[in-house]
C-alpha cells in the first residue's frame, strides 16, 4: 500500500490492536463452528467430520421453537427499547437541565444497576401475582402468551439503546437543525430530515446491542417464562446440568450463517444506494 | 430571569418528561416496579424451603456484613461476603480498563475507515455477539481448556513448553467477561468518535501538538461521553455478572451475582438475597448520580 | 409506532392452547424427557406433549410458587416432592384413574417423602458416587476419601457437583453421621473436612459427562447415568460407591394443582407407569425408572451397567435422602454457604 502522505487519524499501535482485538475475537467463534461439524458428541475432542448435528439441531423441534422464539422476543424487544430511548434520549439531552432530569437518567439505568437474578425473582412475583389476579377474574387466556417476555427483554434492553444515542446526541451540532427551522420546516420535518439521520449511527449502535443482549438474556427468562416458553439460551441451561452436544453449536453455526447473509446483503442493498 | 425565560424552561421539561415517558413506564412495570417487592422482601423472615415469612426482621441486613458461626453461636464479620464483594469490584474494575484499553484502539480504527468500509468493520465486530452468551462463554472454555486452542498457538509458537492452567481461575473469568463485553464498550465509543470533527486533529497537528498532546487535549475530551457510556455499560453489568464467572469460573470464584443467586435458589435465604441486591443498588446508584453531577458540570452545553 | 403497539397488544393477548384439548404441558429437567416416549404417547392418545426445561429443583419450586406458570406436572427430586406436596403446590393423585400403579417396584412404594406413593410416580432414579479415571489414580475408589482426602494423583484434577444436599450428606456418612444430621461434632468435622478438601478440587460444576470424556477432570463426584456415558467415552473410568456410604436419589412425576389439563396429565402417568414406556425413559437418559419389569425393554448395555445395576456387596451402603429436620437443613445451608465463597 502506498503511504498517502500524513494520516492525521493514524495514531500509533492503534491499528494493530484493532487487528490482534479481531483475531481474539473470531478465536471462540471458529472453535464454536469448527465443533459443529464434529462427529463425536464432544465440544471439544475432534471426532472426524460430520453434518449429523446439524441433521438432528434440524430434526429437533425443541431447538427450533426456542430459537424462533428467541428471534421473535429479541425482535420485538430492539425495536420497542431503541423506540422508546430514542425518545428519552431526545427528551433528556441537549435541553436546559430540567428538575427529574437525574431521577429519569437513574431509572433508566436502573436495569443495569442490580444482578439480573434479583430483577428475575422480582419478576417472577410480580408477574405471578398478576396472572393468578387475571386467572381469578376469568382471564386466564391473558397469561399464557409471549408478551410478559417481550416485556421484561424490552425494559432491560432500554439502557443498552439508551447509552449509544445519548451518546451521540451530546454536542451534536445543532447548525443544521437551527438552518432547518430557519427556513421554516416544522419540529416534526427538522427532526425527520435532520435530526433523524444524523442520529442513526447512535439509533442502529442501540438497537443492536438491544438485540443481542435480550439473545443472550438466560436468568430473566429462566424465570419470567411460562409453559412451552423456552428460549434457545434457557433450553441450553436445561442441558447444560447434564450434556451440552455439539447440537447446541450447530444451531449457532446456522444462526451465524443467517445474520451474516442477512447483514451482507443489507450492506450491499444500502452501498448500491449510494 | 423573564416570564419567557421561565416558560421556555418550563415547556422543556414538559417535553422532556413526555418524551421519557414511555420508557418510564416500561421500566417501572418491568425492572424497577418490581424491585419494590425486593426491598420489602429484605425485612422479612427466610421462609422454610425459600419464599419468605411476613414476619418483619432486620436479620437480612445484619447478614450482609456479619455472620453467626453455627457451632460457637458467634457472631463475627462474614470474611466469606467481604471476599466475594472485593472479587467482583476487582474484576469488573479490571474488566472495564482493559475493554477501554484495546476498545478505544478498536473503535478508532473503526472510525477512521473509509466511510463505506465502516459498516463491515462494524458488523465484523458485533457479528460473535449474535451467537448468545452461554455458547459464547462456552467457546471460550474450549479456547482456554489444557488442550485448548490458546495453549495449542502458544506451545506451537514455541512460547511455554507447558500448558498454562487458566482455566477455572479469576483470570479466566477476567479473559471471558473482557470478551463477553467488548462490545459494549466499543460501539458508544464508536458512536462518539464516529461524529469527531478529524479537521480538529490537523488544528491540533498545525499547532505542533504531539501525538499524545492531540490525544490527550483534543481526542478524549471530546470523545468523553462514549467513555463514559462505554464504561457505565461494562461495569455495572460485570458487577452482577453471572455466566459468566459460573461457566469460567468453575464454581469456585463466585462472584455478587452468583452469591446472590445462591442465597435466592439453594441458600434459601431470599431476606439476605434481597439486602445484597438492594445493597449493590445503592452503592451503583451512588456512582452514577457522582457522574450526573460530574457530567453536568463538565459539559454545560449538554 | 401504532402497528407495533398492535402487534404488541396481540402477543399480550394470545391466548396459548393450555386448555386445549389434546395437549399436555410438562416441566421437567432439560434433556431429561425421551422423544421417543413423546412420539409414542402421541401416537397412542392423540396428546401433544410441551416440555419446558428447568436445571434445578429450587427454580422449578420457586416458579410453581409464584403462580401463573401454566404448567401440568413437575418433576422434582426426593425430598423436593414432600415440600411439593406440604406447601400444598401438588395435590394427591386419584390412584383409581391410575390402574399401573402397582408397577411401582415394592422398593420404590413405600419412600420417607411418600408413603404409598399418593402423590407421585417414579420418573428415573440413580445414585450419587465418584467417577475416577483409573488410569490416573489406581487406588481404592469406593471411598469418598477420594474427593475428601484427596489422592496426590487426583489433586487439581477431581471436580464436585454443586449439589448441596447430597455433597453434605456424602460428607456427613463419611464422618460417621447420619443423613441430616444435627450432631454438631460431627457436623463440625463435615465443615472442616470439605473446607480443607475444596482447594484440591478443580471445580464445583457440572457437566462431567463431558469434561471427563475430553480428560479435562480425571474424576468427579458425580452421577451414575453421566459416568456411564463417561465410561463409554473413555473405557477406564470406574463408578464408585462409597463404602462409608452414597445417595439414593429419585426424581418423581407429580401433579400441579393450578394443572389445566388434568386428563392429559392422568393418561401421560398411566403411560409412563408402563414398563415398555418406563424404558424408553431410561434409554435416553441412561438410568433407572423404578418400574418393575422395565429391565426386559432396557438397552442390553444399560441392564448390565455397573453404574446403573448396583453391584450387590454396595447395595446396602446405599442411602435413601429422608426429609430432613428444619434445624438439620439449616446447618447443611449454613456449611453449603460457607464452602461457597
Amino acid at each position: 500500500m502506498a503511504e498517502r502522505g500524513f494520516q492525521v487519524a493514524r495514531l500509533p499501535g492503534f491499528a494493530t490492536t484493532a487487528i490482534i482485538v479481531f483475531v481474539a475475537l473470531y478465536l471462540p467463534i471458529f472453535t464454536l463452528v469448527a465443533y459443529s461439524f464434529n462427529a463425536s458428541t464432544s465440544l471439544a475432542v475432534w471426532g472426524g467430520f460430520s453434518l449429523d448435528w446439524y441433521a438432528k439441531a434440524w430434526d429437533n423441534s425443541q431447538v427450533k421453537d426456542a430459537t424462533i422464539r428467541s428471534l421473535i422476543i429479541a425482535s420485538f424487544a430492539a425495536v420497542i427499547s431503541t423506540t422508546v430511548a430514542t425518545m428519552a434520549a431526545l427528551g433528556t439531552t441537549r435541553r436546559r437541565a430540567f428538575k427529574g432530569q437525574t431521577f429519569i437518567y437513574v431509572m433508566i439505568n436502573q436495569p443495569l444497576m442490580v444482578p439480573e437474578i434479583v430483577t428475575a425473582v422480582a419478576l417472577m412475583i410480580v408477574f405471578g401475582l398478576i396472572k393468578v389476579w387475571l386467572t381469578s377474574i376469568g382471564m386466564g387466556g391473558l397469561t399464557t402468551g409471549l408478551g410478559y417476555l417481550i416485556l421484561a427483554h424490552s425494559a432491560f434492553c432500554i439502557p443498552f439503546a439508551y447509552l449509544p444515542i445519548r451518546a451521540r446526541l451530546e454536542g451534536m451540532d445543532l447548525t443544521l437543525e437551527t438552518a432547518a427551522a430557519d427556513l421554516y420546516a416544522t419540529p416534526w420535518q427538522t427532526f425527520r430530515r435532520v435530526t433523524l439521520p444524523l442520529l442513526a449511527p447512535g439509533m442502529i449502535a442501540g438497537a443492536m446491542l438491544a438485540f443481542v443482549i435480550s439473545l443472550d438474556d438466560v436468568v430473566i427468562t429462566e424465570f419470567v417464562k411460562s409453559g412451552g416458553q423456552d428460549t434457545l439460551p434457557t433450553y441450553m441451561l436445561g442441558q447444560m446440568r447434564r450434556q451440552l452436544t455439539p447440537e447446541i453449536n450447530a444451531v449457532s453455526t446456522m444462526l451465524l450463517g443467517l445474520t451474516v447473509v442477512l447483514l451482507t446483503a443489507f450492506f450491499l442493498l444500502t452501498r448500491k444506494k449510494t | 430571569m423573564s416570564p419567557a425565560e421561565e416558560n421556555a424552561i418550563r415547556s422543556s421539561a414538559r417535553t422532556g418528561w413526555l418524551l421519557s415517558l414511555p420508557a418510564l413506564l416500561i421500566l417501572f412495570v418491568a425492572a424497577a416496579g418490581p424491585l419494590i417487592i425486593v426491598v420489602i422482601y429484605s425485612f422479612l423472615t427466610p421462609g422454610q424451603h425459600g419464599n419468605v415469612v411476613w414476619d418483619f426482621s432486620t436479620d437480612g441486613w445484619v447478614g450482609v456484613l456479619w455472620s453467626k458461626d453455627i457451632f460457637t453461636g458467634e457472631w463475627a464479620l462474614a470474611d466469606a461476603h467481604l471476599t466475594i464483594f472485593w472479587r467482583s469490584l476487582w474484576l469488573s474494575f479490571l474488566t472495564t480498563a482493559f475493554t477501554f484499553l484495546v476498545g478505544f484502539p478498536t473503535a478508532w480504527f473503526i472510525a477512521t475507515r473509509p466511510a463505506k468500509e465502516r459498516a463491515l468493520w462494524l458488523f465484523l465486530i458485533t457479528i460473535p455477539f449474535w451467537t448468545n452468551l452461554l455458547i459464547r462463554t462456552y467457546a471460550i472454555n474450549e479456547v482456554l481448556r489444557k488442550e485448548g486452542l490458546m495453549n495449542t498457538v502458544l506451545m506451537g509458537l514455541g512460547i511455554t513448553d507447558t500448558p498454562i492452567e487458566v482455566l477455572y481461575t479469576q483470570t479466566a473469568i477476567f479473559i471471558g467477561m473482557t470478551y463477553v463485553y467488548l462490545p459494549l464498550m466499543v460501539l458508544p465509543l464508536f458512536a462518539a468518535i464516529d461524529r469527531f470533527d478529524m479537521k480538529l486533529l490537523e488544528a491540533g497537528y498545525d499547532l505542533y501538538a504531539s501525538r499524545m498532546q492531540v490525544l490527550r487535549r483534543v481526542i478524549l475530551p471530546i470523545v468523553k461521553p462514549g467513555i463514559i457510556a462505554g464504561s457505565i455499560l461494562v461495569f455495572v453489568p460485570s458487577l452482577g455478572a453471572y455466566v459468566t464467572p459460573r461457566v469460567l469460573g468453575g464454581g469456585k470464584q463466585m462472584m455478587i451475582g452468583n452469591f446472590i443467586e445462591l442465597q435466592f435458589l439453594q441458600g434459601k435465604n431470599w431476606p439476605l438475597g434481597a439486602a445484597l441486591s438492594m445493597l449493590l443498588l445503592v452503592v451503583v446508584m451512588a456512582a452514577l448520580l457522582v457522574y450526573v453531577r460530574y457530567a453536568n458540570k463538565g459539559s454545560s452545553h449538554g | 409506532m401504532k402497528r407495533l403497539m398492535t402487534a404488541t397488544a396481540l402477543l399480550l393477548a394470545t391466548t396459548g392452547l393450555a386448555s386445549a384439548e389434546g395437549v399436555l404441558q410438562l416441566y421437567n429437567w432439560g434433556n431429561y424427557t425421551s422423544p421417543e416416549l413423546l412420539e409414542k404417547f402421541k401416537a397412542e392418545t392423540g396428546i401433544t406433549v410441551t416440555v419446558t426445561d428447568y436445571d434445578s429443583n429450587d427454580v422449578a419450586l420457586a416458579k410453581i410458587e409464584a403462580g401463573g406458570h401454566g404448567f401440568d406436572l413437575v418433576v422434582p427430586s426426593a425430598n423436593y416432592v414432600k415440600i411439593f406436596a406440604d406447601k400444598g403446590l401438588t395435590v394427591p393423585l386419584d390412584l383409581a384413574r391410575l390402574p399401573s400403579h402397582a408397577n411401582i417396584a415394592p422398593e420404590w412404594m413405600n419412600v420417607d417423602w411418600d408413603p404409598g406413593r399418593t402423590n407421585s410416580i417414579p420418573w428415573q432414579w440413580g445414585t450419587v458416587g465418584v467417577a475416577v479415571d483409573t488410569a490416573v489414580y489406581s487406588g481404592d475408589i469406593n471411598t469418598s476419601a477420594v474427593w475428601l482426602e484427596v489422592p496426590d494423583e487426583l489433586k487439581g484434577k477431581i471436580n464436585v457437583v454443586p449439589e448441596m444436599t447430597d455433597i453434605v450428606t456424602l460428607a456427613t456418612l463419611y464422618y460417621g453421621g447420619e443423613p441430616c444430621s444435627e450432631d454438631l461434632a460431627v457436623l463440625q468435622k463435615v465443615r472442616d473436612g470439605l473446607l480443607a478438601a475444596k482447594p484440591n478440587w478443580i471445580a464445583m460444576d457440572y457437566g462431567a459427562t463431558e469434561k471427563m470424556s475430553n480428560k479435562d477432570w480425571a474424576a468427579s463426584v458425580n452421577w451414575n447415568g453421566s459416568s456411564m456415558r463417561v465410561r463409554e467415552n473413555v473405557p477406564t473410568v470406574a463408578y464408585g460407591y462409597p463404602k462409608e456410604g452414597y445417595t439414593l436419589w429419585m426424581d418423581s412425576v407429580m401433579l400441579l394443582k393450578d394443572a389445566q389439563n388434568v386428563d392429559e396429565a392422568y393418561a401421560f402417568m398411566e403411560f409412563i407407569l408402563k414398563p415398555e414406556n418406563a424404558a424408553l425413559i431410561s434409554n435416553f437418559a441412561k438410568y433407572a425408572n423404578g418400574i418393575s419389569g422395565s429391565e426386559p425393554f432396557m438397552d442390553p448395555a444399560m441392564a448390565s451397567a455397573p453404574e446403573v445395576v448396583i453391584p450387590e456387596e454396595f447395595k446396602a451402603n446405599g442411602v435413601f435422602m429422608p426429609v430432613c429436620s428444619e434445624k438439620a437443613r439449616e446447618y447443611m445451608t449454613a456449611i453449603w454457604t460457607e464452602l461457597q465463597k
